[in-house]
């Protein structure tokens, strides 16, 4: 055997197969994974490439508001929807939870906000303090005679809007009586207009209650001892801790411009996706160590380079899964382990026709030549059709007539980003490698 | 040269009776749909306790006033549980109150979903619109291959066989063992349609191959092809078994059925192709030429 230079592409591809295996390190062995953090004119890349769960595999909550726009005019529509994406955006920031995402959706006529909490502990309060509208009002007696107010409740009574609203606070904040006595109260401080009304509303109301009104039902409504200048006003009412602290957070974020309902959540503990990857890693392993033994025992030398095509394979895809990054999903990594199976599939069409050929008494140069360029031909027809299939799935454009479930999208985009590598690699790859050990060793 | 086409009636008596089967597990039966399309809420609740009584849960959920649609044991401290849609409040509370019985102690959600009935329905509708449309662009896809009309039709045919095998036969699944229709179900079966008609394309570019140089009754020709590709067909699959069959053994619950389904697909996908699609493609041939 004469020694050659490997060619330059066996060099490009050798150079390619490490840079996927630097990206698809796992983040606590000793090799850290490739970070990128260069700066080009003055513009800093910084790029971390770490595998992305979704929700159903980290643990956390999806939920799904849709909007009450009925009272909005259509064309002030999506300003709403807008508005009420970025205060629930600001209350979701609140929980702390890493990477929120928060994003709306239209549906035919129905408008929704959909929230995404990555491992979320508590669901209820989120859902409370996201669908709250904090519409804060201030109330006063309408100019009736006292007669009625003596028969009917305090909120009867209190029918006039004051003007003064939550959009003239500044802050809201959680108080604690300092005795320790009562429980936690909300504190309001006024802006400048604020102070301004309240100090009109108080003034012109001593001795008569002012209701406090939030989203329509009475918080308190305390009899004004003396006008209050200054601007500050405090909300005392049955609250639990986590009540006022919703509350203020509510208050601050600015009420809702629509009101929302709840019409999906998907709630998942970690425990369950943590069980589901390790189930998957098993299935997967086991999965593709009988493929490969298949792959040895029935084509021997040229299965062998195909199970080398297809770790390749694999490394490669998972590099692409990182660098996009794709969020992956259970259903993903169904996909990721199907696209496995479907990869093999381009090597045992091109050596079943390499064989064919050989058979036919051509040597086996050009057998490899036809063998490849016959099932190339059908290897692109075939994969067409999944990757119509997946198109539909994934629904890139977002288009409202056809689903559009994140779960379902993550097994689409793994899907056809595999059937995509497997052509590279079940194609170049496997050629590159028969040319360079195959034929050499014959 | 085998002659696979002289069993044809054998391969068309085997399809029917399993679409029968199927079709009368599916009148019979029904489906068991999934919250996706009905609307409804799922819990997942491991006790620390082990064998806590369905019967319990089911008292503790009426308490409440809620209806429970189903309560199973998936291992034996945990639970799954289909409820009409309640929200995350009930769940609390429902949860606390197995917590005060002394036989449960503590216990942990796993998962909670909830979808609300108009939600449901919409997804219904959307499921249809992206399946008829998936449908079609296939369909299309296939006529445009083939170009000719004969192809086509077998292909067609063979690929709405695998979508009647897969939906009788998880029709029997979903009775048997619960299996739910859910959009992953949907997917799944959107992908086989697809996975079936790659195996056509390989062995109909095959026939196509050799009647342009050959005058061999396509009978003949057929076989050969069916003879060359055989191998290629089933190893093919096999791959893509041996993948599928380790996700339905160790999958969790979600992922197991529709791991199923695919394997159904899969399986079915490889045998219409020599078996139905070819011999109706034989069929429609001679008897154009009589």
């Amino acid at each position: 055997m004469k020694f050659r230079f490997p060619k330059l592409s066996t060099i490009v591809f050798i150079a390619l197969f490490f840079i996927a295996i630097l990206i698809d390190l796992p983040k606590n062995s000793k090799i850290k994974p490739l970070v990128i953090d260069v700066s080009i004119f003055g513009k800093k890349i910084h790029k971390e490439f770490d595998t992305k769960l979704g929700l159903d595999l980290r643990g956390g909550s999806h939920l799904v508001f849709e909007a009450d726009v009925s009272k909005i005019n259509s064309s002030d529509r999506a300003d709403a929807l807008e508005s009420a994406r970025n205060i629930i955006e600001q209350r979701v920031n609140f929980f702390g939870v890493s990477e929120p995402n928060v994003q709306t959706s239209q549906s035919g006529a129905s408008q929704r906000i959909i929230v995404d909490l990555p491992g979320l502990e508590n669901v209820e309060e989120a859902v409370r303090l996201i669908g709250q509208t904090a519409q804060l009002t201030f109330r006063e007696e309408a100019s009736v005679s006292a007669e009625i107010a003596t028969q009917s409740s305090i909120l009867a009574r209190l029918t006039k809007e004051t003007g003064l609203t939550g959009e003239h606070v500044k802050k809201a904040t959680v108080q604690f009586d300092s005795s320790g006595k009562g429980g936690p109260s909300v504190g309001l401080n006024f802006d400048k207009e604020g102070a301004k009304r309240f100090e009109e509303i108080t003034g012109r109301n001593v001795g008569k209650p002012v209701a406090i009104v939030i989203d329509n039902q009475l918080i308190s409504a305390p009899t004004v001892q003396q006008k209050i200048t200054g601007g500050q006003a405090v909300i005392t009412g049955q609250f639990s801790v986590d009540d006022a602290k919703s509350l203020a957070v509510a208050i601050n974020s600015g009420a809702l411009p629509v009101s929302v309902k709840l019409i999906e959540q998907r709630t998942i503990g970690p425990t369950l996706g943590k069980e589901a990857v390790e189930k998957s890693i098993i299935a997967g392993v086991i999965g593709l160590s009988t493929v490969i033994l298949f792959m040895v025992v029935y084509y021997r030398r040229l299965g062998i380079i195909a199970s080398i095509a297809l770790v390749v394979y694999g490394l490669i895809s998972f590099a692409i899964f990182r660098t996009i990054p794709v969020v992956l999903t259970l259903p993903g990594i169904a996909g990721f382990i199907l696209s496995i199976g479907m990869a093999v599939d381009s090597n045992i069409l091109i050596f079943e026709r390499i064989k064919e050929e050989q058979r036919k008494g051509k040597d086996f140069d050009l057998s490899l030549k036809l063998g490849f360029g016959k099932a190339i031909d059908a290897i692109k027809d075939a994969n067409i059709a999944t990757l119509l299939v997946a198109f539909i799935l994934f629904n890139p454009f977002n288009w409202d007539f056809f689903p559009q479930f994140g779960l379902i999208r993550g097994f689409a985009l793994t899907l056809s980003i595999g059937v995509i590598t497997s052509l590279f690699t079940g194609i170049i790859i496997t050629r590159r490698l028969i040319e360079t050990f195959y034929r050499s060793s014959k | 040269m085998i002659y696979f086409l002289k069993y044809t009636k054998f391969y068309f008596i085997f399809s029917i009776l399993i679409i029968a089967l199927g079709s009368f597990a599916i009148l019979k039966y029904g489906f068991n749909y999934a919250i996706d399309f009905t609307g409804g809420s799922v819990i997942e609740y491991r006790f620390k306790a082990k064998d806590v009584s369905i019967n319990l849960i089911k008292k503790t959920l009426s308490d409440r006033k809620i209806k429970a649609l189903s309560i199973e044991t998936l291992d034996k401290n945990t639970f799954l549980i289909k409820t009409t849609p309640i929200d995350e409040k009930q769940e609390a509370t429902v949860r606390k109150n197995l917590e005060g019985n002394k036989s449960i102690g503590k216990v942990q959600s796993l998962r909670f979903e909830t979808v609300g009935p108009s939600l449901g329905k919409e997804t219904v509708r959307k499921t249809i619109i992206a399946s008829i449309v998936a449908i079609f662009g296939i369909l299309i896809y296939i006529t445009i291959t083939f170009r000719k009309l004969n192809y086509g039709i077998a292909a067609i045919i063979a690929t709405f066989h695998d979508f009647f095998v897969l939906i009788g036969v998880y029709a029997l699944l979903s009775h048997f063992l619960g299996a739910e229709v859910d959009s992953l179900f949907i997917t799944a079966v959107l992908t086989t349609m697809a996975f079936s008609v790659h195996d056509t394309i390989v062995v109909f570019d095959k026939i196509r191959e050799y009647r342009r140089t050959s005058a061999l009754s396509i009978e003949i020709l057929a076989n050969k092809a069916l003879t060359e590709t055989m191998v290629r067909s089933v190893n093919n699959s096999l791959t893509i078994i041996l993948m599928l069959i380790p996700l339905v053994i160790f999958g969790t619950l979600t992922l197991k059925f529709f791991a199923a389904a695919l394997l159904i697909g899969t399986i079915t996908g490889t045998y219409s192709s020599p078996f139905i699609a070819t011999p109706l493609l034989v069929g429609l041939e001679k008897l154009k030429s009589k």
